[in-house]
């Protein structure tokens, strides 16, 4: 008989790791990555490579430094999913450098520094993407116009050179614009909202030509997620019915003055990505059942609030951050009865 | 930089300062604490076993020592324990049992051979708990409930018939210990080294 | 309190479904141990007394001879399991936690199995105090885990203020591989049933509720034919879902009644008292057939068994000796684990003896329960909280337990876990999450010792130093008494010498300066009349010794 520890109870084990549930969450997110690469180009599957591939490099070098077992920490996929989950945040023309300084900021400073996974008090994806976004506004919202409207979206090679830093043969303009919700923001003042989607074919149907599709892709995911009880339906719902209930309240039938319907919110910008993939990262979330409602509920009313009156187009990398610093609060005052302790 | 727009925020902020000074100062005299109530609080952590091993006479001149500053490592029988509590009180860095002054062992207690005691009351003088029972000329036993361990009893025997020998047998004594650090081949570097030792 | 109807049950909010490998064991009937040619007893239950002695080495024994006397109280009285001789009593490893030795006796088998058994009760006819004292006297206690002694629950029963209302009888056996009480009520459901009524005889209480899970079709069968057999309203069967930890006792007793024991408190405080089937069985076998308490189903079962099933084992049989009867195959054996695969003990070989407590050995391979895996870092996935049947936050008491923020798992309820070992089953990160807890209680439990026996000595010592300061207080009075006292005698010899004559003062002043005078006078003439000398050590001699001349 081969077993010289004696180990405690229990001996028998579920059977899925770490490792399995992160590598399940990058398979969910493949419907959203198709859509962004069928709408936007390639940019994203580029910057998606070279993320992984930078995250990979700078963990290893910074476990190097802590003088921890490499292929160990490596093998539980958490480095890969933040680089996945950065990639599909970051606009398509984004730049090498603009990557390596994003995941830099991410792995190293919000994940490593604080010990590693499972030590992260913020989401490492979101704060990259913040730090980036505050840092290089402009490179940050240079997104492509969506398939179907304005030029040919740019070939590969073209979105090569772009990510190397080199010019593009037509001139960078043509592709270029606002994504949908940043159009929505500056332009639809002064007139009925069904006047303004006629005006401005980049908002497609509800909620931006491509985004839909993004969107559903994304929700898709969420639902295999959902299905395969990896995330629990506590945060997705709360989040989602905050943005649908505070946009229902809010939205006055089209008026010039309104903020945008439920489906514009729903489906646009970076809303069931938010929901489904970055606010129910476990580490940084709330724990207890209750607390996943209130977590949710207040993560979706700040993606509303910063929308329709913050200063950026969408909100949900810093409503996230702000949940990630309620949630240990949140934990505190949720607490679940035991049994035993008082009806 | 003109003086006119300096003024203004200049004055207040002293102004606010002046204020806040004068209530800080106000408070430590009304709500002044009389005593030392940290060196209460630090001898409530000690085992009171009174037993020297620190080096000081007992655990209340311990207890003052730490208060004014002084090493909080020094106590066996308290142990890693102690140590731990006492880390937090004072939110200092917690270190490892200064070996100088003794090893952390399991409960003793002592027991006095009462085949060889001659009833000189040495021991019963030196205990500083009044925990061993006997008189002059009279048979010396230990109360094993109210000794402490500490071995103050051991020295003085002229006979030396007292042992110490373990409170709880091995099965008493026995409990889970904490999972060994993971994995077994990962290098702890210097800031895990505490963790590590006290596993 | 509500009476529920027949079959009402309340769900249990959380748990997990382990695959339940009940199956392998349970396609033959009970069948019988071969008879092995030593046996190892021990003297103790863990955590609980030693039973005294009353056979000594060499004496011939017969199967359910008394071989020591449990303690009044809480003592488990134990018998031979077989006829034999008595050939030594020394420490011997047996199932147990830290693996350390225990007192045992051993006793070598003759073959014959002679019985000596205690004459049969008719319990119908039978009070509380001697049905009590027939199960304290067979040796019986709980079957299902723990193993205290039935006597001394019983007893406490009918001595608390709270009356008992509710008897639920544990036949839930919610951990997977397990089957012996499956296996028993199947086979034996009338003995069963018998033991309930014997139950109800010594406690008296409004109903009976046994607690069946739904996987075991053919037990509910026989058990509700042979509750229908003895039309005691009281009896009611209820039969719950199956769902680990279904059988832990305050969960199956909310499921049962839906009352919640209140942490800290014993069952019987809320009026209810619950038993393990096996244990109702064998109170029948005592009372009803007057035998003692020496074997009991033990499942076997596990990859690296060919023959899995139930045997009927006697207390003691090493179980290397079972393992071999059920076709063990030792290349395949990778672990050996006594009890289930989530709350047992593995074992460190297979030459431990059978206890009152083993209800199953699982020999199992690695491929059937694969060794476990170094653990990753806690990813606060809450998946531990999901499905922690108390309803504990195993995550946060795994932090402060790593911490060691005592007072803080403590407040979070960490004296609550029934450690099931749910919350590690599911862990993504494989943390060995009821080994934390397990170190953590019992450092919590030494945490609370030390400060108790600190703050008794501290008593104990303030009072030392103000007895030593009593002492020399009343030390430096007496002197200060003696002092006094003696001051006030020369004042007093003073007084009185004034008093006698201030010349005889006088006249002893001048006799002591004429003395002197003379010496002084003799000196001179002695010195006058000698030659001067250098011989140094005459002159000494020449002076006469003051003290022959001084006259006071």
């Amino acid at each position: 008989m081969s077993s010289p520890a004696i180990n405690s109870s229990p001996h028998e084990h579920q059977g899925h790791s770490t490792s399995q549930l992160m590598q399940q969450v990058i398979l969910a997110c493949v419907p959203g990555l198709a859509a962004l690469t069928l709408y936007f180009g390639w940019g994203t599957l580029i910057n998606l490579v070279w993320l992984c591939l930078l995250a990979l490099i700078l963990e290893a070098a910074v476990l190097y430094l802590r003088r921890r077992p490499i292929l160990f920490y490596l093998s539980d996929c958490s480095a890969l999913l933040t680089a996945v989950l950065l990639a599909l945040a970051l606009p398509p023309t984004a730049p090498w450098w603009l990557g390596l300084i994003g995941i830099t900021a991410a792995i190293v400073m919000a994940k490593q520094l604080y010990g590693g996974m499972g030590y992260n008090p913020f989401n490492p994806a979101m704060v990259g993407y913040v730090v980036l976004l505050i840092s290089f506004p402009l490179q940050m919202t240079r997104w492509l116009l969506p398939e179907g409207v304005g030029a040919a979206l740019p070939s590969f090679v073209d979105s090569l050179a772009m990510f190397l830093g080199a010019k593009p043969s037509a001139g960078i303009d043509a592709f270029t614009g606002a994504t949908a919700l940043d159009s929505f923001r500056q332009f639809h003042g002064g007139q009925l909202i069904s006047e303004f989607y006629e005006r401005y074919p980049v908002m497609g149907v509800w909620s931006g030509l491509g985004w839909e599709w993004v969107n559903a892709g994304f929700l898709l995911g969420g639902c295999y997620l959902l299905y395969k009880k990896i995330i629990g339906w506590q945060i997705p719902g709360s989040m989602l019915l905050a943005i649908t209930v505070l946009s229902i309240l809010f939205y006055d039938g089209g008026s010039s003055a309104s903020h945008g319907s439920p489906l514009l919110h729903l489906f646009g910008g970076a809303t069931m990505l938010g929901a489904f993939f970055i606010a129910t990262d476990p580490v940084t979330a709330a724990t207890t059942p209750r607390g996943k409602l209130i977590y949710g509920a207040l993560i979706g009313a700040m993606v509303y609030l910063i929308r329709s009156w913050g200063n950026y187009p969408d909100g949900v990398a810093f409503a996230v951050l702000l949940g990630n610093f309620a949630a240990p609060l949140i934990d505190a005052c949720t607490r679940p009865r035991s049994y035993g302790h008082g009806k | 930089m003109n003086p006119e727009t300096l003024l203004p925020p200049v004055l207040a902020l002293l102004g606010l300062a002046l204020v806040f000074g004068a209530l800080l100062g106000y408070a430590a005299t009304a709500f002044k604490v009389e005593g030392n109530p940290l060196v209460d609080q630090i001898n409530e952590l000690l085992p009171q076993t009174q037993c020297g091993q620190c080096g000081y006479p007992g655990c209340k001149p311990y207890a003052q020592s730490i208060a004014e500053g002084g090493p909080i490592n020094k106590c066996p029988p308290g142990g890693a324990g102690t140590i731990h509590a006492l880390a937090k009180l004072l939110d200092v860095e917690e270190q490892a049992l200064d070996a100088e002054h003794g090893k952390e062992d399991i409960r003793k207690v002592a027991y006095i051979r009462e085949a060889e005691c001659i009833g000189c009351t040495k021991c019963i003088q030196a205990c500083p708990v009044d925990a061993i029972l006997g008189s002059a000329k009279h048979m010396h036993t230990v109360i094993v409930s109210e000794c402490t361990g500490c071995d103050l009893c051991v020295e003085p025997c002229p006979v030396d018939c007292i042992d110490m020998i373990p409170a709880k047998n091995p099965l008493q004594n026995w409990h889970w210990q904490r999972p060994a650090p993971r994995p077994a081949q990962m290098q702890l570097i210097a800031s895990d080294w505490m963790q590590g030792a006290s596993r | 309190m509500t009476a529920p109807f027949k079959g009402q049950f309340w769900p249990l909010p959380r748990g997990i479904h382990p695959p339940e490998n009940k199956q392998q064991s349970l396609r033959e009937p009970i069948r019988k141990a071969a008879l092995p040619k030593r046996l190892v007893l021990p003297l103790t239950q863990p955590g609980f007394v030693q039973a005294e002695l009353c056979v000594s080495v060499g004496q011939q024994v017969r199967k359910g001879e008394v071989l020591a006397r449990g303690t009044p109280g809480m003592g488990i009285t134990l018998h031979a399991s077989t006829s034999g001789i008595v050939s030594d009593i020394a420490e011997h490893q047996v199932p147990n936690a830290s693996g350390l030795p225990e007192l045992c006796l051993m006793l070598e088998s003759d073959g014959r199995d002679e019985w000596l058994k205690l004459p049969p009760l008719d319990y119908q006819h039978c009070d509380a105090p001697m049905l009590i004292q027939r199960i304290n006297e067979c040796g019986i206690n709980g079957l299902g885990g723990a193993g205290f002694p039935t006597h001394a629950k019983l007893q406490g029963a009918l001595n608390s203020k709270h009356k008992i209302h509710t008897l639920v009888i544990n036949a839930a056996e919610c951990e997977p591989f397990i089957t012996a009480d499956h296996a028993l009520m199947r086979e034996q459901a009338d003995e069963i049933v018998t033991g309930i009524c014997i139950l109800l005889q010594i406690l008296k209480p409004e109903r009976c509720l046994i607690g069946m899970e739904d996987n075991k079709s053919d037990a509910i069968i026989a058990m509700q034919a042979a509750v229908t057999r003895v039309n005691d309203p009281r009896i009611s069967l209820v039969v719950i879902p199956t769902l680990y930890p279904s059988g832990a006792e305050k969960q199956l007793i909310y499921m049962l009644t839906g009352t919640e024991i209140p942490s800290g408190t014993i069952t019987l405080g809320s009026g209810i008292l619950c038993q393990n089937v096996g244990t109702v069985h064998a109170i029948a076998r005592a009372v009803a057939h007057g035998e003692a308490l020496v074997s009991r189903i033990v499942t076997l079962t596990g990859a690296a068994l060919k023959r899995p099933g139930n045997l009927d084992v006697l207390i003691g049989t090493p179980i290397a000796e079972l393992l071999q009867q059920c076709d063990v195959d030792a290349t395949q054996l990778s672990r050996l684990i006594n009890g289930g695969p989530l709350m047992g003990l593995q074992l460190p070989h297979a030459n431990l003896p059978v206890l009152k407590i083993t209800n199953c050995v699982i020999a199992t391979t690695n491929a059937e329960m694969p060794p476990p895996v170094p653990a990753q870092a806690c990813i606060r996935c809450g998946f531990c909280a999901d499905v922690c049947p108390a309803t504990l936050l195993p995550q946060q008491l795994y932090w402060f337990a790593r911490s060691k923020e005592l007072e803080k798992a403590e407040s979070h309820n960490l004296l609550d876990c029934i450690e099931c070992g749910a919350c590690a089953y599911v862990c993504p990160s494989h943390i060995p999450l009821v080994q934390y807890y397990r170190a953590a209680k019992a450092e919590l439990r030494e945490e609370k010792e030390k400060h108790l026996m600190a703050e008794h000595s501290k008593e104990r010592y303030d009072y030392h130093q103000a007895r030593k300061e009593e002492e020399k207080r009343l030390e430096e009075q007496r002197r200060a008494e003696r002092v006094a006292l003696a001051k006030q005698r020369k004042e007093a010899a003073n007084a009185a010498l004034a008093v006698a004559g201030a010349s005889a003062v006088a006249d002893a002043d001048s006799a002591a300066k004429a003395a002197i005078a003379a010496a002084m006078e003799r000196v001179k003439a002695k010195k006058a009349a000698q030659p001067t000398t250098t011989d140094s050590a005459a002159a000494p001699a020449s002076i006469p010794a003051p003290d022959s001349d001084t006259k006071v």
